[in-house]
């Protein structure tokens, strides 16, 4: 019970402090538009292959609009050495991750969300299935929290965090990228049945990130 | 010896060649000529596997606090500096091969795919292990860095398995253990694989002991400049 009990207490120190900073709303999230504008003009606009690539697209966007939330997350430790803090705070590791997984997992679900809207609005989209979508997105969004909070802790206090982080991260997610690419194109064709197994894939990852992320989070914290 | 080590090594990768090149046959089916590549495509892959299974041995006994030494952070960071230069080889290899066999250089299947995103996380590894200068520094996130990587070995291995895929399943370790090369072309394999092992043996080695250079070469320099800090206070104090 502690263990949620702390978790909650980091991700809302972690969420206040973007509510605060609006880095998220104001950078990360701009970020992660232009990114969706930016495929179009690769693909030369063109509405019908725009349509039928949107569910890659679309999650190639989040993964790299990710990237840019890890590294605030622990940006914001090393700020003011936060960091010897969290370690003097007698929190027990599992439940720092937890917390800052959870913070990552929500700014990332706000920014699917948008993002969701504008790839429908500009790539032609018409969305069926919206149950599918919410567990694949769901399941996708904590995996790639878990994954990248793991990561920048590994790369945490170093002089290369900021280049380091997307060369570690973007090769351990590319099951996310699959399996969310794979459900969401099942879905938007209207075959639920071939996107359950891609959402079970999903979901195997994301307990694997949490469970590793639980384990290795407090000794990485007491090295960095 | 290790000379010797070297001989005998470079001696074995001599006969390999001869017989890559002089006594196995071409085969029709398997890209004529380009079927030879195979000396060298299998045992790369025999390697990389190996090197990174070293790697994740080494970096899970230096996170044991009972068998923690810094041999094994520098073993680790040796083993996997080879095991990526053998994936490298072995992807361009089996690309090579691919062009005349499948008609393509690349294929998006699930070995060629999941063995991209294995040389991937290790040159992460790689870039992550630059980052701390000793073995205290950064044993413990490179040990973990590289327990995480150790993971898509097993998917690499059997997704020609799991999925039905245009590269073939395993010629020697397959699931039923049924060898499926023989005569010339066997031992040619055999040799190759000990041969490139002999090698992967003395990189290694010579990374090790390179590296264990190094980590010295940093500790003499910090104790001289203790050294002459203590002896400038001296100096100041008189």
């Amino acid at each position: 019970m502690t263990l949620v009990r702390d978790a909650l207490l980091v991700a809302g120190k972690d969420l206040r402090i973007e509510s605060r900073s609006r880095v998220a709303l104001q950078q990360i999230l701009p970020f992660g538009a232009i990114v969706v504008v930016l495929f179009a003009f690769a693909l030369d606009a063109d509405r019908a292959l725009l349509s039928r690539a949107a569910p890659g697209l679309f999650w190639a966007a989040v993964l790299l609009a990710a990237l840019l939330a890890v590294g605030r997350s622990f940006a914001v430790e090393e700020a003011n050495r936060a960091r010897d803090g969290l370690r003097l705070s007698g929190l027990d590791g599992g439940s720092v991750f937890l917390g800052k997984t959870a913070a990552i997992a929500v700014e990332l679900f706000l920014l699917e969300v948008v993002l969701g809207i504008l790839v429908v609005v500009l790539y032609d989209v018409a969305l069926h299935d919206a149950m599918v979508l919410f567990c694949a997105a769901l399941a996708a969004t904590i995996g790639l929290a878990a994954t990248g909070t793991v990561y920048g802790v590994l790369a945490g206090g170093l002089r290369a965090r900021e280049t380091l982080i997307p060369l570690l991260v973007l090769p351990a997610v590319t099951p996310v990228m699959l399996g969310g690419t794979r459900a969401f194109q099942a879905a938007l064709d209207d075959a639920p049945g071939d996107a359950w197994p891609w959402v079970q894939l999903l979901t195997a990852f994301a307990v694997l990130a949490v469970a590793a992320g639980v384990l290795v989070f407090g000794p990485l914290l007491e090295e960095a | 010896m290790k000379r010797l080590f070297l001989g005998a090594t470079v001696l074995a990768l001599a006969a390999t060649l001869f017989l890559a090149l002089y006594v196995t046959p071409p085969r029709e089916n398997q890209g004529g000529e380009a079927v030879r590549l195979l000396y060298l495509h299998v045992p790369c892959a025999w390697l990389a596997y190996l090197a990174f299974g070293v790697t994740a041995v080494a970096s899970a006994l230096w996170l044991l606090p009972r068998t923690r030494h810094a041999s094994w952070d520098l073993l680790a960071g040796a083993s996997a500096e080879v095991g990526v230069l053998f994936t490298a080889l072995m992807l361009v290899v089996g690309s090579l091969w691919g062009r005349p066999t499948w008609g393509t250089w690349w294929e998006w299947d699930a070995r060629l795919t999941s063995t991209a995103i294995l040389f991937f996380l290790y040159l992460g590894y790689l870039a992550l292990r630059r980052t701390g200068a000793t073995a205290d520094e950064r044993g413990t996130r490179c040990a973990i860095a590289a327990l995480i990587a150790a993971a898509d070995m097993p998917v690499v291995h059997f997704s020609v398995s799991w999925w039905q895929t245009l590269h073939q399943e395993g010629t020697v370790f397959n699931d039923k253990l049924d060898v499926k090369v023989n005569g010339s072309m066997a031992v040619t394999l055999l040799l190759a694989v000990a041969a490139f092992t002999m090698l992967y043996g003395y990189l290694v080695l010579q990374r090790f002991q390179l590296a264990q250079l190094e980590e010295g070469r940093e500790e003499r320099a910090l104790q001289r400049a203790i050294e002459e800090r203590v002896r400038a206070d001296e100096v100041a104090v008189v």
